[in-house]
């Protein structure tokens, strides 16, 4: 390999002018493609605060829906969303990080670990739908939670477990195994060493993971329609066995109604979904400082 | 000792998480108990209940699923009601008319609204489950058919032509195939998707069975997209729900159907006295007979088929004749005694 690439430096290495163009333009391209998206999400966010800002008041974060747009509120679906965060982040945390920590620490490197490696990225592939259509038949139907919080909760855990595993798994390797082997000379028992060691020092990684997880989880919409989420609910639930509907599934509903009115308390919904999202975003990179200061 | 060291880190991100965590917790419940928001506005549908003078101490649940063109019917009823009844949680889901009986035939939902009458094999399914329930029509929706408004030359269509061009195989692709005259000019067709109800009705009330349509027009669940679409194209001709085009009066024009009785527009008075036809269906509500035992379900739909004519008009739907909606109510009451 170390060849080819020596001649190729001593070839251009004769026209410094040439070789100097070649990396402007590869600058400039570079910078396109990352600007690309930047200008994306700016425009995409431009139009809808444009549209959504003056449907966006404390009336409209605290009402339930209703048939009149200036009455119409989103309360019902921020509350929907946050229960659905609540309950389902502690269950992604706990049995991602686990399975990351038994697949990474425990197991041993043979056949069956590369059958569950290779399901895991399959898995991490599987449209929304089929987790919704697979949590209609397991949670609501055979363990008879009904279109409960728990039952989307259940569901949206399926959904983001496989995205949590690999996030924690890439996080523990890339752990140096000096560290672990100091812990093991030690005397520490495997689990220690994984508690006290390579955990504090993955964290960092693992939240990352989490939170881009939950943040896909905060805007799926499809697996909860098929479990049953509902669209006009008036009030915000109270036990995890209640019925339920989230921001996402407020908003479609709004967009698709003929009264242009209804397309702006959209876009106002959108703005609150992204306000949780970035909230979100900001608590990740703060508990990743934290937890990556000194590790 | 570096064992040491990391514990003392680990502690502390503990207690991070913990304290995140509990103030989530505490948004969330901190939202739900506080009580359902008085009424701040009595809409025209309060102060009634004419069905005797209940207490307004009514509890309980009334679950609503079905098609997603009744919904805004529906979520203004619940609406409404909620006001009046501040301890009955009444929720509305969209699953769609088939999607909606499916459950309504399971026994899982107690009112279902269907943008079409139940099929032989959904009624067959509730035989098997025991379910018996009655049926309401609680407002008219009629069908559109667009153009742009750039079009000159489409004013009125006979259902014989729409038939022609919307039948499966359809070989009809230019204006001037469907009438002499008509430009030399490719059609562009936007319709609802196979699995809106606004789809079976066009199909089975223009080519005769439901489903049965050309499969080359540009498809779209949300009607707003055919807006935007028959807006934006000088050869586009669509349809979709009536009320879609009075929101759009400006984006489209209207095209007249003759369905054998010369050339008639839709609009409030000829949808609801029905000669804008082939193009207007009755919208339905299905009520679990078994469920109206239960105090809060008899009260919602009471209310629901009290106020059905008021509130449909409201979002953008057509009452049906005064005549129907007393008899709903005879219906309902002899079913309840």
């Amino acid at each position: 390999m170390a060849v080819p690439r020596v001649a190729v430096a001593a070839g251009v290495m004769d026209r410094p002018a040439a070789r100097r163009r070649r990396d402007r333009l590869a600058h400039g391209l570079f910078l396109a493609a990352s600007l690309f998206g930047v200008v994306a999400l700016a425009l995409l966010l431009a139009g809808v605060a444009l549209k959504g800002w003056s449907a966006l008041s404390w009336t409209f974060l605290t009402s339930f829906p209703s048939r009149f747009p200036q009455q119409a509120g989103i309360r019902s679906a921020v509350g929907g969303s946050l229960w659905l965060l609540v309950l389902t982040g502690p269950m992604v945390f706990v049995w991602g990080v686990g399975a990351a920590i038994y697949l990474e620490e425990y197991a041993r490197q043979g056949r069956l670990n590369r059958i569950i490696q290779a399901n895991l990225s399959n898995l991490a592939g599987v449209p929304s739908i089929v987790y919704g259509l697979l949590g209609l038949a397991l949670f609501v139907r055979v363990l008879a939670l009904g279109r409960s919080l728990l039952a989307g909760a259940l569901t949206m855990t399926l959904l983001l477990l496989p995205l949590v595993i690999v996030a924690t798994q890439e996080a523990i390797r890339a752990v140096p195994k000096s560290l672990r082997d100091g812990a093991l000379a030690l005397g520490a028992t495997r689990w220690q060493t994984v508690r006290l060691v390579v955990l504090p020092a993955a964290m960092p990684g693992i939240l990352t993971g989490m939170i881009l997880a939950v943040s896909r989880g905060l805007g799926e919409t499809a697996p909860l329609i098929a479990i049953g989420a509902l669209a006009f609910v008036a009030f915000t639930p109270s036990s995890p066995l209640d019925p339920f509907t989230v921001l996402p599934i407020q908003i479609f509903n709004w967009t698709s109604r003929p009264q242009e009115a209804f397309r702006e308390l959209a876009a106002a919904g959108i703005l609150v979904l992204l306000g949780v999202l970035l909230a979100l975003n900001g608590l990740a990179a703060w508990l990743r400082d934290r937890a990556g200061r000194g590790a | 000792m570096k064992v040491q060291l990391y514990r003392g880190q680990r502690g502390l991100d503990r207690r991070v998480v913990a304290a995140v965590a509990l103030g989530l917790v505490l948004a969330v419940t901190g939202c739900s108990n506080r009580a359902t928001a008085p009424a701040s506005n009595p809409g025209p549908g309060s102060g009634t209940a004419s069905g005797g003078p209940r207490p307004a101490a009514l509890e309980g649940t009334v679950l609503v699923d079905g098609s997603s063109t009744v919904y805004p019917i529906a979520e203004a009823v619940a609406e409404e009601f909620g006001k009046l009844h501040a301890g009955v949680r009444v929720m509305v889901g969209v699953s769609g008319t088939g999607g909606g009986f499916k459950r309504f035939t399971a026994g899982e939902t107690d009112v279902q609204n269907a943008s079409r009458p139940i099929k032989n094999s959904e009624r067959r399914l509730a035989d098997q489950n025991g379910i018996r329930y009655l049926e309401f029509p609680v407002a008219f929706d009629g069908l559109a058919v667009v153009v742009n408004p750039a079009n000159d030359f489409v004013d009125c269509m006979t259902a014989e032509e729409l038939r022609r061009l919307w039948e499966p195989g359809s070989a009809v692709t230019r204006w001037s195939q469907l009438r002499p005259g008509w430009p030399d000019r490719e059609i562009k067709l936007y319709g609802p998707g196979p699995d809106s109800g606004t789809f079976d009705y066009f199909t089975e009330a223009i080519v005769g069975r439901a489903q049965a349509s050309r499969p080359d027009f540009v498809a779209s669940e949300d009607d707003n997209v055919l807006v935007q679409g028959i807006a934006g194209d000088r050869d586009a001709l669509g349809y979709f729900g009536y009320a879609y085009y009075v929101e759009n009066t400006d984006k489209l024009k209207l095209v007249a159907v003759d369905g054998g009785q010369g050339c008639v527009y839709p609009s409030l008075e000829t949808i609801n006295n029905g000669t804008y036809s082939p193009l207007s269906r009755p919208l339905h509500v299905y009520v679990n007979a078994e469920r109206l035992k239960r105090p809060e379900v008899e009260a919602f739909v009471r209310f629901y088929l009290e106020h059905a004519a008021t509130l449909a008009a409201e979002v953008g739907y057509i009452p049906l004749p005064d005549r129907t909606y007393r008899e709903n109510l005879a219906r309902f009451e002899a079913a309840t005694r």
